[in-house]
């Protein structure tokens, strides 16, 4: 098969070289005084788009009594075996009569890919948008089941970074 | 010499040394931002305001780094070349006079450190022993990379020297002499250097690039080719040293090319006499400004273009910068010898 070769003839102002070099300064000018794309992270932080999968958070009911019925579908879908439940009879009259005595999620060993939510019948667990935490220890990193709730508390306002953003100061429950 | 004149001159050598260095201090700083906002980043920005605690912290981690020798080194060699390097770049600025003369308490001061009468060849001298450092730092590191490093600035230099003498010979020829005050006072008499020879100052400029070693003429560091170049074994604050003296050189070349085609510290349109001493003080501001653009042209010349080829490098400066040079000595003489 044959190759066409492309060449390339200098024009004559090319062979000057300047003009070309006079275009690349301004090329580099134009990018010196665009916008930054890169995020000032402590006084600025990225807001991760909507459906990111960040932290869990475990829902409530309006009433304040927590959604999970302790079924542990979330446990059996886990692929990364990160969620411990222990489940109990719930101490409310009205409602479910289940509720999770114990759950606890290791955030080390979760690899953040949903199926928890898509699993759970009450729509109980879901993953927020958080990815700032961080620990001294592996041990912090096993969130129980108030830390779960907590971050519901924080989370159900709209998103949290915006909101951190716009100068409002919210404390994240794994972080130290 | 008298108390007031001593004083004078200590007064001027500690304004000057304190000026480069502190331009050097801002010129690595900024090198790192002006890079990181052509990249679309910001560049260090968390040490002090502005990030400009940044070269302090830098100079402090370069104090307590350790200092390794290696052991193939020639001990003495290796020792002396950062200060040879050092030591011309820092004391070239000496010539360079900063701003219009000031008087104080009925006598005139030249804002110049010593005001010799060969000063543009005193620079051009300093600076080729400079690059003898260079060339020691590369052979005494017995090692191959920084050897060719050595060499290669010592060729880049001789074939960039001669393009630069050149573009000298142009503007010595129409001030008619060698001191940067004369040079300076001929320019405020008719026009800035660069209106009446441009070819020059284009041949100056690129040669400028090439003695500083900067990009897109840095063979003597390429660190693709040649691992750091002639300061490979170098570490600690015998690197920094190094690295000061670019930086410093760099400073001069851009004052050396202000005096030499723009003015020096003439301000375009206003006759600073009449001012008195705020007239003084606008001109050294002026002179500042002018070396702060060259000294951003630098930064940004170095993001924007890569390293030419080493055949290239030669090419450019025998073939182009050359003839050029000549074309303009010829050029100015056939003017010269037409007006009278």
């Amino acid at each position: 098969m044959a190759t066409v070769v492309k060449t390339y003839e200098p024009k004559f102002w090319d062979r000057f070289y300047l003009p070309a070099i006079v275009q690349g300064l301004v090329i580099t000018l134009g990018r010196f005084l665009k916008r930054k794309d890169t995020v000032l992270y402590p006084e600025k932080k990225h807001v991760p788009p909507p459906g990111y999968r960040g932290l869990h958070r475990l829902n409530k009911h309006d009433d304040g009594r927590i959604k999970c019925v302790a079924c542990e579908m979330c446990q059996t879908a886990c692929p990364a075996h990160c969620i411990d439940i222990e489940p109990s009879i719930a101490p409310w009259e009205e409602g479910e009569e289940r509720y999770p005595v114990k759950f606890e999620i290791d955030l080390l060993r979760c690899i953040y890919c949903g199926f928890c939510e898509i699993a759970c019948p009450k729509d109980a667990i879901e993953l927020t948008e958080i990815y700032d935490f961080a620990a001294y220890t592996r041990d912090d990193l096993v969130i129980e089941m108030e830390g779960l709730l907590k971050v519901f508390d924080i989370t159900k306002d709209g998103n949290v970074y915006d909101r951190q953003n716009r100068g409002e100061s919210i404390e994240l429950p794994v972080t130290r | 010499m008298d108390t007031f004149e001593i004083l004078v001159a200590l007064i001027k050598v500690v304004a000057v040394f304190v000026a480069v260095i502190l331009a050097v201090m801002v010129m690595t700083l900024a090198e790192r931002r002006v890079a990181g906002f052509i990249q679309y980043r910001h560049g260090p920005n968390r040490v002090g305001p502005w990030g400009f605690l940044q070269p302090v912290a830098d100079g402090i981690k370069f104090l307590l780094k350790e200092d390794i020798i290696p052991a193939n080194v020639n001990l003495p060699i290796y020792l002396l070349a950062p200060a040879i390097t050092m030591i011309p770049a820092l004391t070239t600025f000496a010539v360079i006079p900063f701003g219009a003369p000031l008087e104080v308490a009925g006598r005139t001061v030249q804002l110049q450190v010593a005001n010799i009468n060969i000063g543009l060849l005193y620079i051009l001298a300093l600076t080729s022993v400079g690059v003898y450092g260079l060339v020691l730092a590369g052979w005494s590191s017995g090692s191959k990379y920084p050897l060719l490093g050595g060499l290669r600035s010592s060729a880049q230099l001789i074939s960039y020297e001669l393009a630069m003498g050149l573009a000298i010979i142009g503007v010595v020829m129409v001030s008619g002499g060698l001191t940067f005050n004369e040079i300076i006072a001929h320019q405020q008499a008719t026009s800035w250097n660069f209106w009446k020879q441009p070819i020059a100052a284009l041949v100056f400029l690129v040669a400028m690039y090439a003695e500083t070693n900067r990009l897109p003429f840095d063979l003597t560091e390429a660190e693709q080719e040649l691992v750091g170049g002639y300061h490979t074994e170098y570490s600690s604050f015998k690197f920094a040293m190094f690295f000061l003296s670019e930086y410093a050189n760099m400073v001069t070349a851009s004052a050396f090319m202000v005096c030499l085609f723009f003015g020096g510290w003439d301000i375009p349109f206003v006759d600073e006499t009449q001012m008195g001493a705020w007239g003084v003080v606008l001109s050294v501001l002026v002179f500042i400004a002018k070396i702060g653009f060259f000294l951003f042209l630098y930064i940004w010349v170095r993001w924007t273009f890569p390293r030419f080829r080493y055949d290239q490098l030669m090419r450019l400066g025998w073939k182009v910068l050359l003839p050029l040079g000549l074309v303009n000595i010829f050029l100015v003489g056939l003017w010269m010898a037409l007006k009278v």
